[in-house]
Parts: C-alpha cells; sequence; structure tokens
C-alpha cells in the first residue's frame, strides 16, 4: 500500500457529556450549551466534571456492564453507534480485517482505585481483592471490549497518548489501513477518567482543577479568569476505509484524512512548548500539502490552564499569520476535557461544519485574556462562515506529546 | 440455615453476577452450567460472593462441589452450621 492511499471517514459514534449521538452533540455546540455538572469524587468532595448519559444496555447485557469497565462500555456504545452511522451491513464484513484501535490518556485508575477501596473495608487483605482486576486494567482492555461485543478478530489495541490520544487513535488507523493490515477501522478515543479520584486529585494538587460556583462555567478556555480543567469522560469512535473501499460500497463519505503529525517537546512533563507545537502543526500541513490558509477552522486543544492556553496560543499565532479565513474555536468549553477521548470528540463535533456552514464558537469567555486574543477566535456565538472545507485538530498531552490532524471536506482538492 | 435456605443464598449470588439470566426455573440437580450461561469467572464471583457476604471459604480443589445447587447445598451446610454455631 502506498502512503499516498487516501483515508476517509464513513461513520461516526459518539457519546459526549452534553450528547449521545453526532446531531445532539452539533445541536448543542451551535445553540452554546455547555452540560458540566458537581459529582461525589471519592475522597474529595463534590467537583464539577463531564458526565455521559448514554444507555449502556443499549448494546450491552447487564453481566457484560458488571464485569467490563465504564470505558469499555462507552467504547462499545460509540463503535455500535459508528457501525450504524456508517451504512455497513455488518453481517457480510470480514470480522479478520477489521481493527480496532482506541487512543486513551491512562487506563486501569479507576479499576484499582475501586479495588483498593473494596479491600479497606475488608482490611486491605488481598484475598477479597477481585479476580476481575487484571481483564479490566489491561492497557487494551477498551479495544478488547469492542472485539468481543462486536465478534471482531482482527488486531485490537489501545494507543496511550495522554491527552494526545483522541487524534494518536485516528491517526494509527490511517496508517494501518495505508500499510493494508486491515480493511475497516473502528478508531478514536475514549474515557472515564472523571470515576479516578487521583486524576481530579493530582490536577487539584498541580493546581489545575477548574472550579465556579456554576459548574456550567467552570471550563474556561482564554477566559482571563480561567483556573483549570474540568475532568469529563466520553466517547468518538470513527468507521475509517480506504477510499477505494468506500466508493465501492457506495458509502457517505463524512469527510477525508488528509494530513497529520505527533511530535514530542522533549522539554518538561507538564509544561508544553510552543515551538514544538508549532513545529507539530506545520509538519501536518506540510504533510497534507496545504498551507495555513488553506486551514478554515483550528480546533484547539486549549485546557482552560493558566499557562496552557497561551502556549497554544503562540503556537498558532505563529503558524496562523495573515489567515482571514481561519476561525479557531474550543469544545472543552462546552463539555470539559474529555482525556483520551477529547481530540475525537472535538474533531466530530466540528465536522458537520462542511456541511451547515457554521463554526461553532468557544464559550465561557466573559473576559478574553489578551494573550489568547487570536484573530479568528469565535467566541460565545457561532458564526456562519463562507468557505469551510479544512479543520485543523489540535491536540497535547502531558511528557511533551504534541499530535495535529488535518481532515478536510471530500472532494475538495 | 437449611439447605433450601442454601440453595437461595447461592442463586441471589446468581442473580446478581449474571442479571440477564432467568433463574426461575433452575432445576437444583442440574449442573448449573448446563442451565446457565454461566463461565469459571462467574464461578469465581460466586466463590467471592460466599467469602464477602458470609465468610465461607471455598478452597479451590473443593470449587467442583459448587455444579449444582444440590451439591452447593450439600457442600456448604456444614460451612454455615459451623459458622451459626460460633
Amino acid at each position: 500500500m502506498s502512503s499516498k492511499t487516501r483515508i476517509v471517514i464513513t461513520g461516526i459514534g459518539l457519546t459526549a457529556p452534553n450528547g449521545n449521538s453526532l446531531q445532539e452533540f452539533r445541536g448543542n455546540l451551535l445553540a452554546g450549551k455547555a452540560r458540566i455538572a458537581e459529582i461525589d469524587v471519592r475522597h474529595m468532595g463534590r467537583h464539577p466534571a463531564g458526565v455521559c448519559d448514554f444507555d449502556a444496555t443499549k448494546w450491552q447485557k447487564r453481566k457484560e456492564l458488571r464485569n467490563g469497565t465504564r470505558v469499555g462500555s462507552i467504547s462499545i456504545y460509540c463503535a455500535r453507534e459508528a457501525l450504524g452511522d456508517s451504512g455497513l451491513v455488518w453481517e457480510s464484513v470480514d470480522k479478520s480485517r477489521v481493527g480496532v484501535y482506541l487512543g486513551i490518556t491512562e487506563h486501569g485508575n479507576v479499576e484499582t482505585e475501586n479495588e483498593i477501596h473494596n479491600i479497606s473495608q475488608f482490611g486491605f487483605d488481598t484475598k477479597y481483592w477481585t479476580h476481575h482486576h487484571n481483564p479490566r486494567t489491561v492497557a487494551n482492555n477498551p479495544a478488547g471490549e469492542v472485539t468481543m461485543n462486536m465478534g471482531i478478530t482482527g488486531p485490537h489495541y489501545t494507543i496511550g497518548a495522554a491527552c494526545a490520544a483522541g487524534n494518536a487513535g485516528l491517526i494509527q488507523a490511517a496508517q494501518m489501513l495505508q500499510l493494508g493490515e486491515v480493511d475497516l477501522a473502528f478508531a478514536g478515543g475514549v474515557s472515564e477518567s472523571i470515576h479516578t479520584f487521583g486524576i481530579f486529585a493530582g490536577f487539584k494538587n498541580q493546581g489545575a482543577l477548574g472550579a465556579h460556583v456554576d459548574p456550567t462555567k467552570a471550563s474556561r478556555p482564554f477566559d482571563k479568569n480561567r483556573n483549570g480543567i474540568v475532568i469529563s469522560e466520553g466517547g468518538a469512535i470513527y468507521v475509517l476505509e480506504r477510499l477505494e473501499d468506500a466508493q465501492k460500497r457506495g458509502a457517505r463519505i463524512i469527510a477525508e484524512i488528509a494530513g497529520w503529525c505527533i511530535n514530542s517537546d522533549a522539554t518538561d512533563a507538564v509544561l508544553p512548548n510552543p515551538e514544538r507545537q508549532a513545529e507539530c502543526v506545520r509538519l501536518a500541513l506540510k504533510r497534507a500539502g496545504m498551507r495555513p490558509q488553506d486551514i478554515h477552522i483550528v480546533s484547539t486543544h486549549a485546557t482552560a490552564t493558566a499557562l496552557g492556553d497561551i502556549q497554544e496560543c503562540t503556537a498558532l499565532r505563529e503558524v496562523f499569520t495573515d489567515c482571514p479565513g481561519t476561525y479557531i474555536n474550543n469544545t472543552k468549553s462546552f463539555i470539559g476535557h474529555c482525556m483520551g477521548a477529547a481530540g475525537a470528540l472535538e474533531l466530530a463535533g466540528n465536522l458537520p461544519s462542511f456541511d451547515d456552514g457554521w463554526v461553532h464558537p468557544t464559550i465561557n469567555i466573559d473576559e478574553l485574556d489578551p494573550e489568547c486574543a487570536l484573530p479568528g477566535l469565535v467566541i460565545n456565538q457561532a458564526v456562519q462562515a463562507p468557505r469551510l472545507e479544512a479543520i485543523l485538530n489540535n491536540s497535547f498531552g502531558m511528557l511533551g506529546i504534541n499530535s495535529a490532524l488535518i481532515v478536510k471536506k471530500y472532494g475538495v482538492a | 440455615m437449611t439447605k433450601e435456605d442454601i440453595k437461595q443464598v447461592v442463586l441471589d449470588i446468581i442473580a446478581d453476577i449474571a442479571p440477564d439470566e432467568d433463574l426461575s426455573a433452575v432445576k437444583s440437580e442440574v449442573r448449573l452450567r448446563d442451565q446457565l450461561s454461566l463461565d469459571s469467572m462467574d464461578f469465581l464471583d460466586i466463590v467471592m460472593e460466599l467469602r464477602k457476604k458470609h465468610g465461607i471459604e471455598v478452597p479451590e480443589a473443593d470449587y467442583v462441589q459448587l455444579a449444582s445447587l444440590d451439591s452447593c447445598a450439600e457442600y456448604l451446610f456444614p460451612k454455615f452450621q459451623a459458622k451459626g454455631s460460633k
């Protein structure tokens, strides 16, 4: 297979705190509707978080839910919904040629904390530690649960990529399709991180956990008074195929993967490096054969931390000079930070712009931070744009992992 | 606790670990695996729940004794009696 093999998106399934389908999610993004609630976090009291309310029993038996993980359930829901969206006749698909590639920020914290809590009720006697622990916590768990639920016998694994994971899952799938390893891929990112107090405590003690009297305003990237991350759960899984395969079966082509880049800061475990971020974006553009002016929406990663937002703006300001047709938005202002699912969800929420002509805003900006005042930033209200044909989706993560994924409207040169 | 009570204890555990199963017509003398969709992990769950809820230990060598409700009752009866007399 040539690296020039074209890869297209033919199905999307998702669950976000403010939507359990792309249509519902998109509607709320255009309407400016956030959905963040306060939840009880073990040992920590109440904190804002993004909680998904999809019907887990739609695609799973109750026993599967009992034995599996929350993120496995999110993955199954998203994969099944993506399959339905793709129009594939599942019975006639060769399951040995299907791959599952899911990005995760972390996995196993939830299950391990639960078991430690469980045995704490029994004097920390490990004979009460569940035998389900290992299958629940192996790193491939969410992807493996999808294969078991759907009877997929091709490859499956997760891609651990901190908060760049959603993009990384899609990139991995595109590469495997180009290599001919599989003919069809379910790919994206998933997260169950709201169920682990360790993530909350880690961010809180880092001074990076968002809070606000109104939980729906707690996630406020680019606002001068932002105070940190709102942790959320969620998932977005795409059906990816080689263009010729999609055409052969007469699939509805939602968009085309145009280019990508993943690189590393190699500087600090938590502080982002705008120079490397800008390099990442530039290389993705180069691989896509595009100029900055060809990008019409930049879907930012910004998580509402004091420094991280500024660093990303610094990187974008350097790359996107003289780009009057480029709009910039942020999805975390609506749904918080969906961790491993963030990149995949944030891209999904922007994809309908190719058809509806709108750019959803970044909400919760009461006072724009001057250091984040990028030209083209869509603030609080959706805007209509004359031309929307390419999206750059940024996702960055700890240990200095940067990812940029470019998706374009199918049929555009 | 009677042997019938013990069968109900085991059925209650199965209802919890295999919530999709219809337990209304489970035959006491038939192997549970032959009439319900239970795997080895589920039997380990039964062992764990007996331990957690009732303080009953079932050594690995005795797992075979949990094959049917009847064999469960026969095997667990003296264990529950011993617990009750303490």
